[in-house]
C-alpha cells in the first residue's frame, strides 16, 4: 500500500481507484450516456413510442427518423429510448428487490443457525430450476406484465444474492470483534446492523452490478419470446420480436435495439469487473 | 467413491422434493380462478368444471398433494391440454432434440472458451490476452437471440450456406443434423465460451503463479509439459465446476434458441406451453428439466472427486 493510501479514507481510496480503472471508466461512461437517455426520454424522444403512422412505415434511419421506423411507422428512436427507461427501471427494481430480499434471507440463514438449514434448502430448491425456465414458468401464472416480470426476475435472482451474503456473514459471525459485540450484551439486529452487513456490502454490491445486467438481459429473452411485458410495450425485446418478420427488408428494426441493450449490458458487465476488482479482488477468480 | 455419489444424490432429495412442491403450488399461485384462466372467459361453466376435474381442482388440496405425488411415483405428470399427450410422452420425444443441441453447443463452449482462456493466460498482456478478452467479454454482453438473428441474416439469407431454421434429427440424417443445429448451437456457444475463456484464464493465472509450476520450471522441464501436465491439470479442477453451470445455462438458453430456430425441442415446448396457459406441460416440463440438471451437478460432483484427490479424501 502507498503511503498517501494510508492517510486517505476507505471511501476515498475506493474512489481512487475506482477512478484509475479504465475499463470501470467505460462501463461507466455507456451506462451513463443509457441511463441520461432513459431519464430524458420525455424530451428526446417527444413523440409517443406507440404512436402508429401507416405512412412512415419501414423508413431507414435518415435525417427525419434517426432510427428510421418500424412495420407500423412508429418512429424507433422513441421506441428505443423509451425502452431504455424501462429496462432501467426493470433492473433497478429488480436491484432493490435482490438488495432487500437477499440481504435479509442471506442474513438471517447466515447469521441464525437454527434458520439456516430451512431457509438454504428452500434456496438451492430455487437455484435448481433454470433461471429463464424459472422466470417464463413464473409469468405464466402471474400475467405478463412489467410488474409481473419485475416479480419473476426478483424470485429467480434473489436465492443468488442470499447465498452471496449467507456467505460473508457466516464468516464475519466468527469475527473477534462480533464476539466482542456479543460479549458487550448488544442484540442480534444492532450486531447484524453496526457490525456485519457493513462488512458483507463489498461482494453484495458486486453481484448487484452483475445481476443488473441479467435483469436488463434477461427481460428482453422474456419480451422477445413473447411471455414479458405485452406488446405493444416499447421494451427492446418487444422490438426486435416483432422486427424479427422484417429483418430481411428493415433489418434496422432488430439491429438497433440490439445494439442498444448490448451496449447496456457490457456497460454493466465492465461496471462490474471493475467494482469486483477494486472492492473484492478474491471474487475475481470465481466470476 | 460411492460414498461421494450416495452422499450428492441425498443431498439431492430435500431438493427435488421441495422443486416438485414449489411445482404443484405454481398452478394455485395463479390469481383468481386457475380452471378459468386456463379456459378463458367465453368458455361455458360446463368447459370450467370439466378442466376443474381434469387437474383435480375440485379436490381438497391435500387430496391433490397427494395426487400429485402418487402419480409422480408412477411418472405420471399430466396430459398436456395443448397437444393432448401425457406430457412424459412430450418430453421424451423432445428432449433428445434439446439434449443433442446443447451437447453440440457444450464441445464449441468448451473448445472455443478453454483454448482461448489458456492462450490468454499464456500470452498474459499481450495482443492474444487483450483479444481474447474482448471476444468474451462481448460475448457475455450479447443476448443469444440477438447473435442468432445476426447469423440467420448472414449465413442463411444473405450467403445462403445454412437454412434458416427446422430441425432434422441426427438418426435421419447426420448432416442434416450438423446444417440444422450449427447456427443455434453456435449462437449458445459463442457467448458461453466467453464465460468459460474468462474463468479459465484467470484459474490458469492463479496455477501459474505457484511454487510448483516455479519449481517444475526451475528443474528445466520443457514449457509444453510444464503447462499441460502440472498447470493445466490442476487449472481444470475449478474449470470442472463451471460445466455444470454452463449446461444449466444451456438448457436454460434453449428456450430462445429453439424458439428462434423453429427446433423442436423442451424450450420450444415450454414456451407454447406459457403462451397458451398449458399448465400441466409448464409444471412437467419445469420438474423434468430441473430435476435433469440437478443430475447433471451430482455428475460435476464426481468428476471433481475424481479429478481432485482432496475431495475424495475429505468425502471418503
Amino acid at each position: 500500500m502507498a503511503p498517501e493510501d494510508i492517510r486517505q479514507s476507505p471511501l476515498k481510496l475506493t474512489l481512487r481507484r475506482l477512478l484509475h480503472h479504465r475499463l470501470f471508466l467505460l462501463g461507466l461512461g455507456l451506462v451513463s450516456i443509457v441511463a441520461i437517455a432513459a431519464l430524458l426520454a420525455p424530451w428526446i424522444a417527444p413523440v409517443d413510442p406507440n404512436k402508429l403512422a401507416m405512412r412512415f412505415k419501414f423508413r431507414p434511419p435518415d435525417g427525419d427518423f434517426v432510427f428510421g421506423t418500424d412495420n407500423f411507422g412508429r418512429s424507433l428512436w422513441s421506441r428505443v429510448i423509451w425502452g431504455a427507461r424501462l429496462s432501467m427501471f426493470i433492473g433497478s427494481a429488480v436491484v432493490l428487490i435482490n438488495a432487500v430480499c437477499g440481504t435479509a434471507i442471506g442474513a438471517a440463514a447466515g447469521y441464525f443457525r437454527r434458520l439456516d438449514n430451512i431457509l438454504m434448502r428452500f434456496n438451492d430448491a430455487l437455484m435448481a430450476f433454470p433461471a429463464v425456465l424459472l422466470a417464463i414458468g413464473v409469468t405464466a401464472v402471474l400475467g405478463p406484465s412489467v410488474n409481473d416480470v419485475i416479480i419473476a426476475l426478483g424470485i429467480v435472482y434473489t436465492p443468488r444474492t442470499a447465498r452471496i451474503v449467507r456467505s460473508s456473514v457466516i464468516v464475519l459471525r466468527e469475527m473477534e470483534y462480533v464476539q466482542a459485540a456479543v460479549a458487550a450484551g448488544a442484540g442480534h439486529w444492532r450486531i447484524l446492523r453496526r457490525h456485519i452487513l457493513p462488512n458483507a456490502m463489498a461482494p453484495l454490491i458486486v453481484q448487484l452490478s452483475f445481476l443488473f445486467a441479467y435483469a436488463v438481459l434477461t427481460e428482453a429473452t422474456l419480451s422477445f419470446l413473447g411471455v414479458g411485458a405485452v406488446p405493444p410495450t416499447p421494451t427492446w425485446g418487444n422490438i426486435m420480436a416483432e422486427g424479427r418478420q422484417y429483418m430481411i427488408d428493415a433489418p434496422w428494426i432488430i439491429a438497433i435495439p440490439g445494439i442498444a441493450l448490448m451496449i447496456t449490458v457490457l456497460g454493466l458487465n465492465l461496471l462490474g469487473d471493475g467494482l469486483r476488482d477494486v472492492l473484492d479482488p478474491r471474487l475475481r477468480i470465481q466470476s | 467413491m460411492i460414498g461421494i455419489v450416495v452422499r450428492r444424490l441425498g443431498g439431492a432429495l430435500p431438493i427435488m422434493l421441495i422443486v416438485s412442491l414449489l411445482t404443484f403450488g405454481m398452478i394455485h399461485l395463479i390469481p383468481g380462478d386457475p380452471a378459468i384462466a386456463i379456459a378463458g372467459l367465453s368458455a361455458t361453466p360446463e368447459q370450467i368444471a370439466n378442466i376443474r376435474h381434469d387437474l383435480g381442482l375440485d379436490q381438497p388440496i391435500l387430496g391433490q398433494l397427494w395426487r400429485w405425488y402418487a402419480n409422480l411415483a408412477i411418472g405420471d405428470l399430466g396430459r398436456s391440454l395443448l397437444l393432448g399427450q401425457p406430457v412424459v410422452h412430450v418430453m421424451l420425444q423432445r428432449l433428445p432434440v434439446t439434449l443433442a443441441l446443447s451437447a453440440y453447443a457444450l464441445i464449441l463452449t468448451l473448445l472455443v472458451g478453454l483454448i482461448s482462456g489458456i492462450a490468454a493466460a499464456l500470452r498474459q498482456n499481450t495482443w492474444v490476452d487483450q483479444a481474447a478478452m474482448v471476444f468474451a467479454m462481448l460475448g457475455i454482453s450479447l443476448p443469444n437471440f440477438y447473435l442468432g438473428l445476426l447469423m440467420i441474416i448472414l449465413f442463411a439469407v444473405d450467403l445462403r450456406w445454412l437454412p434458416t431454421g427446422g430441425y432434422i434429427a441426427f438418426t435421419t440424417d447426420p448432416l442434416g443434423w450438423l446444417a440444422t443445429s450449427t447456427m443455434p448451437a453456435i449462437s449458445q456457444a459463442l457467448l458461453l465460451a466467453g464465460l468459460l475463456a474468462r474463468i479459465t484464464r484467470s484459474t490458469m493465472l492463479e496455477v501459474l503463479r505457484q511454487d510448483y509450476i516455479r519449481t517444475a520450471r526451475a528443474k528445466g522441464l520443457p514449457n509444453r509439459r510444464v503447462v499441460l501436465k502440472h498447470a493445466l491439470a490442476n487449472a481444470l479442477i475449478p474449470i470442472t465446476t463451471v460445466v455444470g453451470i454452463i449446461v444449466s445455462l444451456l438448457i436454460s438458453g434453449s428456450v430462445v434458441t429453439e424458439t428462434l430456430f423453429s427446433i423442436p425441442g423442451v424450450g420450444q415446448v415450454l414456451t407454447q406451453a406459457v403462451l397458451n396457459r398449458d399448465y400441466p406441460m409448464v409444471q412437467g416440463g419445469l420438474l423434468v428439466t430441473t430435476a435433469l440438471l440437478v443430475l447433471v451437478n451430482i455428475l460435476v460432483d464426481v468428476c471433481y472427486a475424481l479429478l481432485d484427490p482432496r475431495v475424495r479424501y475429505d468425502g471418503a
